[in-house]
């Protein structure tokens, strides 16, 4: 064995105890590190998932970014003119089978039309207002998990009653609703219509359980009092994050505005960029904790091998081998303190996993946990980084020893 | 024939120069109060000399070996080992001169407590490397059998006695062949008749292996028995006598 790596390792061998706590500091930091960014990851992962599986990956409406100008404020641009109301059109996107058809030819994935429409739900005198979508079962299942999350019939239901309708099931439950009721629905343009409940659904955000009603596209333009009524297409594509440059491009391409469901839920993301900034902070804070751990084990070492060092110096071994030997030393308790921080971690995923918590918001049961390998490679590379700075300090001190002085105070 | 010219001449000038040299070497320990520990040494140490560095405590006998080892640096002059000049040298090729000409023997026998004693002997000859690590352990046990330590090659030196281990710490100096052997009190924690044993040793070393020894004593008994004796008081040479050569 090398000469450095000998003396190194027999330096730590012969020191159980000592470099065993050293070792058990990185290891805890190790291991708490991958258990949180396991814990965040799986959170931020499972909400994400939820996201991505219950809403249209990208929602093409037929609202403008900015309210179109009027005529005569595009003719004269010099000119200012008060009291204009934005210009009217009639409601809807324009020709929507040709631009379903001109985007399914490049999109990597699929558009379904749909008709959304404002409207109060009621029943047994209780208003709840709700969107109310129009959908067409065949294509939705193209779109959204809506046909798998189906409770108590399956979305063909839709097409079994004259105007009938599916609920979220938290709205069913707030307005006492069960399959078969008939419920009234209202909408902003006025119109009434009769539905009959012949299922509910449940995606799992409470928005949207709370809040959504289905029905077939046909009762949509109805509640929408306009014939043929195409106001929203959705679309799903097989890459969900790259929802936002597509939709930059279909509102390029089609002027309508194109909302990724990254852009619909950006104060959720950007809250986890704030979780993430916490997560590294912490976890930093903890293995920097650890390397004071190693920092003192080496430490001691080399006071108590002061006079050893002397008289490798005197033997002739350089400065820097003599340093390679206490950074050595510290690589082997971060290498050590890795690896058991890695069984730590994975154990400490396990247990997590094995907890059961109700979350009133969300549904579920399990802590959502992610196992990704780069977790346990960012903590371990962090460790033995933090382990060889803290290390090289006192390595550095005791390279320079003079081994005179030493010799000296010996005799 | 004139390309073996060159190599041949160098080989020359190494063996006219002394081993060791000394030029109006001063050390001042730098402090409020400065302390000189040598003062203005001049001293020429050839092959194959057994001397003695004897004075009174505080004499300055072990700073001046251990600025002869280029263990420290002189505040002024200058030393040559083998006629090459040291004090441009950096601290690795100083080091490194260390490591491949010259053996240290201490008061204290400082081996490595965690080391087997053969591991300690094969310590200087691993960090100058160059050989199978085979032929290291084969010839650290030919030299700790040769000074009568065969039946213990395993033990660590705590379960030595002083004299045993002292007696490593000189095979550990003879390690890597060196040309002289500096021992700073080598007896100086032993008893009598372990003392006699590495006297005994380190005469050998002289008159049967060819090299040279410079020990620091205050045991005249020791002294006595060498070949050139150097005196110093108050850091300064006050005595430098060559004991006729030995029959």
């Amino acid at each position: 064995m090398n000469l450095v790596l000998d003396i190194a390792w027999t330096h730590v061998r012969t020191r159980v105890r000592q470099t065993g706590f050293a070792v058990a500091g990185v290891a805890t930091g190790v291991g708490f590190s991958i258990m949180m960014a396991a814990l965040m990851q799986g959170s931020q992962d499972d909400f994400t998932n939820r996201l991505v599986n219950t809403l249209p990956h990208i929602t093409v409406s037929d609202e403008r970014r900015v309210p179109p100008k009027q005529l005569a404020e595009t003719m004269f641009e010099a000119a200012q003119f008060y009291g204009l109301a934005p210009e009217a059109r009639r409601r809807g996107i324009k020709n929507p089978l040709a631009t379903m058809a001109a985007l399914e030819a490049w999109l990597p994935g699929n558009v379904a039309p749909s008709v959304k429409v404002q409207g109060i739900i009621r029943y047994a005198n209780r208003d709840v207002g709700a969107s109310v979508i129009g959908i067409d079962p065949a294509r939705e299942a193209a779109v959204s998990e809506l046909a798998k999350q189906m409770r108590g019939a399956p979305l063909a239901a839709l097409f079994r009653a004259t105007n009938a309708i599916v609920l979220g099931d938290r709205l069913a439950e707030k307005i006492g609703a069960r399959i078969g009721a008939n419920i009234t629905v209202q909408t902003s343009e006025g119109a009434r219509i009769n539905a009959q409940v012949v299922g509910f659904f449940r995606s799992g955000l409470r928005q949207m359980d709370e809040g959504t009603a289905y029905v077939l596209a046909k009762t949509g333009q109805i509640l929408a009092q306009q014939t043929g009524l195409i106001n929203e297409l959705r679309v799903r594509l097989k890459d969900p994050m790259a929802s936002r440059e597509i939709a930059q491009r279909i509102e390029g391409d089609t002027g309508y505005k194109s909302v990724s469901w990254q852009e619909a839920h950006e104060d959720l993301l950007s809250t986890f960029l704030i979780r993430n900034l916490i997560m590294y902070t912490v976890v930093g804070a903890i293995l920097l904790v650890a390397s004071f751990g190693t920092y003192n084990i080496i430490s001691t070492i080399t006071h108590e091998k002061a006079r050893d060092i002397a008289i490798l110096k005197s033997l002739g071994l350089r400065e820097e081998t003599v340093r390679t030997i206490f950074v050595v030393e510290a690589l082997i308790i971060g290498a050590a303190g890795a690896a058991a921080g890695f069984v730590l971690g994975y154990l400490l995923c396990i247990a997590l996993g094995a907890i059961e918590i109700r979350n009133p918001f969300v549904d579920m049961t399990r802590l959502p946990l992610t196992y990704a390998y780069w977790h346990y490679l960012v903590a371990g590379l962090a460790a033995l980084f933090s382990s060889v700075a803290a290390g090289y300090l006192p390595a550095r001190k005791a390279a320079r020893l003079h081994p005179v002085d030493i010799i000296r105070g010996a005799t | 024939m004139i390309a073996n010219a060159q190599p041949q001449e160098r080989i020359a000038t190494a063996a006219e120069a002394p081993l060791i040299e000394a030029r109006n070497v001063t050390r001042i320990l730098p402090g409020i109060v400065p302390t000189t520990l040598v003062r203005n040494i001049s001293l020429r140490i050839g092959g194959n000399e057994f001397i003695a560095i004897t004075g009174p405590s505080g004499s300055g006998k072990s700073s001046l070996l251990y600025l002869l080892g280029l263990l420290d640096l002189p505040t002024s002059g200058e030393v040559l080992i083998r006629g090459r000049a040291t004090h441009a040298m950096t601290e690795d090729e100083r080091a490194h001169v260390r490591l491949s000409t010259l053996g240290f023997v201490f008061q204290f026998h400082f081996l490595l407590p965690e080391f087997s004693i053969v591991d300690n002997v094969m310590l200087p000859m691993r960090a100058l490397g160059g050989r199978p690590e085979e032929d290291m352990r084969e010839r650290a046990k030919v030299l700790l059998s040769s000074l009568g330590l065969a039946d213990h090659l395993d033990k660590r030196p705590d379960q030595l006695s002083g004299g045993q281990r002292q007696r490593v710490a000189v095979a550990r100096a003879l390690a890597n062949e060196p040309a002289v052997i500096l021992a700073d009190e080598p007896t100086g924690s032993l008893d009598s008749k372990s003392s006699e044993q590495v006297f005994d040793l380190l005469r050998h070393i002289v008159e049967d292996q060819g090299k040279t020894v410079v020990a620091v004593t205050h045991h005249l008994g020791f002294a006595e028995r060498t070949d050139r004796r150097i005196e110093l008081i108050d850091g300064t040479i006050v005595a430098d006598r060559q004991i006729a050569k030995r029959a």
